[in-house]
């Protein structure tokens, strides 16, 4: 079963921001790789763009369809996980750990607050589905 | 699930690439309950069936099916169907769930004929089982002898002990089987089949492995190859059109079409560069607008991205190299021959 970490916020879009000091990392739910099934591209954004709360941060390509990934919160590209590139299937494995997005330099932490939690996303999805 | 028309689909269940290559190298288990079912009856059942399809009614037998069109004036595609000759008098008609109730209106339309036009959804739910393993599957819930079906024949028998179609027809480009029931013994067919076929490898699959399946077998699906706006000579579909056995609704408009020469075809293509090129892309060639992709997806056979599109019919030939816009950008493809996958003999 998944596991949603207590310390990560989550958005409708099923993206999870997870905040060290000023630093936030980026991933789709679990909940988001088992909707798209086995995927096989994922397309992210250069290192240094600015990113905007709720625009398009880069996508993901399943067998079934591409999928927008929209930035949970705003800031600029700090880090970016390459490894992803060569072994996309990572995001079915282990979309809450290993096989984060990006990381992204806080332009307004605040941001972060509005985010649903753990347990209000949970809620959702289970309305959801 | 996915709301498909009205129906809570299911997408997939242990993942498409799974299913796909159980249905490939064992089997896999369709519900396909959504599709549409019409019966034809009465002494000039034929001349309707004849008079509105593409193909040649006329040349079936008892048990026996074939693959044809229902088309407009224009010559468009209606709707593609399969139409079961179960005797002289009745044939059985399963057609595309998104098009049933125009199909019955069209072919009511029509009837000019000694015949009677039945809605008969509601009476039939459908399995489809699918792969090498269907058979010797399927064998250990019927007494009826499976190898004594050939490819698009038809039985009617008894499976678990309930009245059943049984079709050796499928939309995988494997062998298997259809299987037509009482929507009230669906469910428990559905079990019996999956806890039959658990020693043999089945898997239950959903809509996501229905398209890769038929795309690597270049099966046509209404809405993406085919539609009101593309003609039988368009679509690589000829084959289903028999103009020699007298009028049908469409003739007039394929023999000019014929005449006059397609101006655009079916092509497939491989992707060369990374993305893939789906379903409404648009197709370049030598920088140009060329045409359009109609169904693209990476294929879990062979392993690469693959798919259909229309491109006018001097480039429509093998090698051409293509570049699909793939959310603006231009990836390299090439055209390459259909079907993408055959299954060994």
């Amino acid at each position: 079963m998944s596991n949603y970490p207590d310390t990560y916020r989550y958005t409708k879009e099923h993206e999870w921001v997870s905040v060290e000091g000023d630093l936030g990392t980026v991933g789709i739910t679990f909940h988001a790789q088992k909707e798209l099934g086995d995927i096989v591209y994922v397309d992210l954004p250069k290192l240094g763009l600015q990113v905007e709360q709720g625009k398009a941060l880069g996508s993901v390509e399943s067998v079934k369809a591409v999928s927008d990934i929209y930035a949970p919160v705003s800031g600029e590209v700090a880090e970016v996980n390459d490894a992803l590139t060569s072994a996309p299937e990572k995001l079915n494995e282990d979309p809450h750990g290993a096989a984060w997005l990006v990381k992204l330099k806080l332009a307004n932490p605040s941001e972060v607050q509005k985010l649903l939690t753990a347990a209000e996303y949970q809620t959702y999805i289970g309305a959801e589905s | 699930m996915v709301d498909f028309g009205g129906w809570d689909m299911p997408v997939q269940y242990s993942g498409i690439v799974d299913e796909h290559h159980a249905v490939r190298k064992a089997a896999g288990l369709f519900d396909v309950s959504h599709m549409g079912e019409i019966e034809i009856r009465g002494p000039e059942a034929e001349l309707l069936m004849n008079y509105v399809s593409t193909n040649d009614a006329s040349r079936l037998r008892d048990g026996q099916a074939q693959y044809s069109a229902l088309l407009y004036d224009h010559g468009g595609f209606v709707d593609d169907i399969l139409v079961h000759r179960v005797h002289a008098d009745e044939f059985f008609l399963c057609v595309n769930a998104s098009n049933q109730a125009k199909d019955f209106a069209w072919i009511r339309e029509h009837n000019r004929f000694d015949a009677e036009v039945i809605f008969a959804s509601e009476r039939y739910a459908q399995l489809a089982l699918q792969g090498p393993r269907a058979l010797e599957i399927l064998q250990t819930l019927t007494p009826v002898e499976l190898n004594a079906i050939r490819y698009y024949w038809f039985t009617d028998g008894e499976v678990c002990g309930v009245p059943a179609r049984i079709a050796r027809t499928g939309y995988t480009g494997e062998d298997g089987f259809e299987v037509y029931v009482a929507p009230e013994q669906a469910e428990r067919l559905w079990r019996e089949l999956l806890a039959a076929g658990a020693p043999y490898g089945i898997k239950p699959a959903g809509l996501g492995a229905r398209n890769t399946l038929r795309l690597e077998a270049k099966m046509a699906l209404y809405g993406h190859e085919i539609d009101a706006t593309i003609t039988p000579w368009e679509a690589g579909l000829g084959w289903i059109v028999k103009l020699d056995k007298g009028d049908f609704v469409g003739r007039k408009a394929l023999v000019k079409q014929q005449e006059a020469g397609v101006a655009r075809q079916l092509a497939g293509f491989s992707m060369v560069g990374r993305g893939i090129g789906r379903d409404g892309y648009e197709v370049l060639c030598d920088g140009r607008l060329a045409g359009w992709v109609t169904s693209g997806s990476p294929s879990p056979t062979l392993n690469r991205n693959i798919g259909l599109c229309y491109l006018p019919v001097e480039l429509a030939t093998v090698g051409r190299a293509l570049q699909i816009l793939v959310r603006l950008q231009p990836v390299e493809a090439v055209t390459v021959t259909t079907p993408f996958y055959k299954r060994p003999k």
